[in-house]
């Protein structure tokens, strides 16, 4: 495995290393502020909280902040410091990731608009179950994408790649079943539209973990990676993926 | 994984360019029995950059003074190994050490012009080796300095002393000087490190430029440097060849953690 930036030493210069780890800190810190953002607007959703959901409406420019703050960080450390292999990937995967956060903000506080909409018709138009459900996986598959960012795992990146494989074919599911409910039930297509929007809102969150778990990969092992690399790697071994054929000292 | 960036990180085993210097099992060690160079091994690619990285002691300047034979002139220095260029030992006793030296030209760290004129500096070599048709000297002298991109800024005055010109433009003749003897491969040591920033990236596209010729090693303790204009790079730590690789390689990726502690600016 290529060695990474936070298992190598100090870098000479303390204060670049404290730079590093500060931007990091701080992308992780933003993670850990979309995560909740996302629980509040599922559970707005949930328990029909127009309150909650305005709050997570008005939050979300708050991390749309933050997302600015980091990329102007990292642009600075890349002029300043001319990062160059584990730090260079480190950078860009913060980069990154922190637009994926950015935009997992934008699918919550629309869900948070979803969530006042279907309060305003108090009953919940169509069986719920499936969206929390699905709900769930997507903050915990959001959840794991951080942890991995933040141990520099590889291997737990992998593993969410499938998951989100198995949200692709839940999230298809759900969505026939709510349009077989539009059919059989006419009057309700508006607000069952609204569950679908959710719905579409939840597969973008898993589309976005999944891309926080490629950075983490790239940033890792140093080669960039997609949905069909991470799968056809039948069990993750330790230091696979990565590149061959080099020949040292030739 | 990814074809794109496989192609991208070309690896030097892929053996697109031919390679242009052989270094075998190269052992090299000083008067005071230090080793200097340990069994190293590495091919140069034709045509193309290739950058010497490494810290200070490491050996990359002892390697390549080895490529000209500019260290048979250190008393006490022993050097055992092969260095092929073109299929030939040039430690072999057959090789005529000038010759090799033409065909192999070092440009230093400092400018080293001759007290002379821009004229007499670039035709320098030419004369000694009993060139003297005026017609021959000035195409060399105006070839020579156009492919230096220096032409445009001495035509005017080539007959004045090479010493009124500025750093980056003396290190530019002294490029001029080295190419007029037609050699095949150029070795830079540091060539750009004393000079400004605007002379410096001047040089750096020259050197671009120059690769469609020649074969081009550079020294250099700038590691940006050795990232903009090289196509590969070779990491020397005491002596050892650490890790050899393209140069987006090495500078994205490499593969040794002795390699991304110095080039990320790590305690070894």
């Amino acid at each position: 495995m290529a060695p990474s930036a936070n298992e190598a030493g100090e870098h000479i210069s303390r204060q670049f290393s404290q730079e590093l780890e500060q931007v990091r800190t701080r992308m992780l810190r933003m993670g850990g502020q979309v995560e909740k953002h996302l629980a509040d607007a599922l559970r707005s959703v949930a328990e029909h909280d127009s309150q909650l959901a305005q709050r997570v409406i008005e939050q979300d420019s708050e991390i749309n902040r933050l997302e600015r703050e980091i990329d102007t960080e990292c642009s600075l450390i890349i002029a300043r410091r001319q990062p160059a292999a584990g730090d260079l990937r480190l950078v860009l995967a913060i980069i990154k990731a922190v637009r994926d956060l950015e935009r997992i903000g934008d699918e919550a506080a629309r869900i948070a608009r979803s969530a006042m909409r279907l309060a305003e018709e108090g009953e919940d138009p169509v069986d719920l179950g499936e969206f929390h459900q699905m709900g769930d996986r997507m903050l915990a598959m959001l959840k794991q994408a951080l942890d991995a960012f933040a141990r520099m795992d590889a291997e737990a990146a992998a593993l969410i790649v499938s998951e989100d494989l198995e949200a692709d074919t839940e999230y298809h599911g759900a969505i026939r079943s709510v349009i077989a409910h539009m059919m059989q039930n006419p009057e309700n297509v508006s607000v069952a539209l609204i569950v679908l929007w959710a719905f579409r809102s939840l597969e973008r969150i898993g589309d976005h973990a999944e891309n926080i778990s490629e950075h983490v990969a790239y940033m890792v092992i140093g080669v960039n990676v997609d949905r069909g690399d991470f799968l056809s790697r039948k069990r993750p071994g330790k230091g696979s993926g990565k590149r061959s054929g080099k020949q040292p000292g030739k | 994984m990814n074809r794109a960036s496989d192609e991208l990180f070309a690896s030097p085993s892929a053996a697109v360019p031919e390679p242009c210097l052989d270094v075998r099992r190269l052992n090299l060690r000083y008067a005071n029995n230090k080793r200097v160079l340990k069994n190293i091994r590495l091919t140069i690619p034709q045509q193309r950059v290739t950058a010497l990285i490494g810290p200070s002691g490491c050996g990359k300047t002892s390697l390549l003074r080895c490529f000209n034979r500019l260290n048979d002139l250190i008393e006490g220095c022993v050097i055992k190994g092969r260095i092929e260029l073109d299929g030939r030992n040039i430690y072999s006793p057959k090789i005529d050490v000038t010759e090799l030296r033409r065909r192999v030209g070092m440009v230093f760290q400092k400018p080293n012009p001759f007290p002379m004129s821009v004229y007499e500096n670039v035709a320098f070599g030419l004369r000694i080796r009993g060139v003297n048709s005026r017609r021959r000297l000035d195409e060399t002298v105006q070839e020579s300095l156009q492919a230096a991109a220096l032409w445009d800024e001495v035509k005017d005055r080539l007959h004045r002393s090479a010493l009124e010109l500025s750093g980056g433009q003396q290190q530019r003749l002294v490029i001029a000087r080295t190419l007029a003897v037609e050699p095949e491969v150029l070795l830079l040591d540091e060539s750009a490190s004393a000079l400004d920033p605007i002379s410096t990236l001047k040089i750096e596209e020259l050197i671009s430029e120059l690769k469609k010729s020649y074969t081009i090693v550079i020294v250099t303790h700038n590691l940006q440097q050795a990232a903009r204009v090289s196509d590969y790079t070779a990491f020397l730590y005491m002596g050892n060849m650490i890790e050899f690789d393209s140069t987006a390689r090495i500078f994205t990726n490499p593969l040794k953690r002795q390699t991304e502690d110095y080039i990320t600016g790590r305690y070894g």
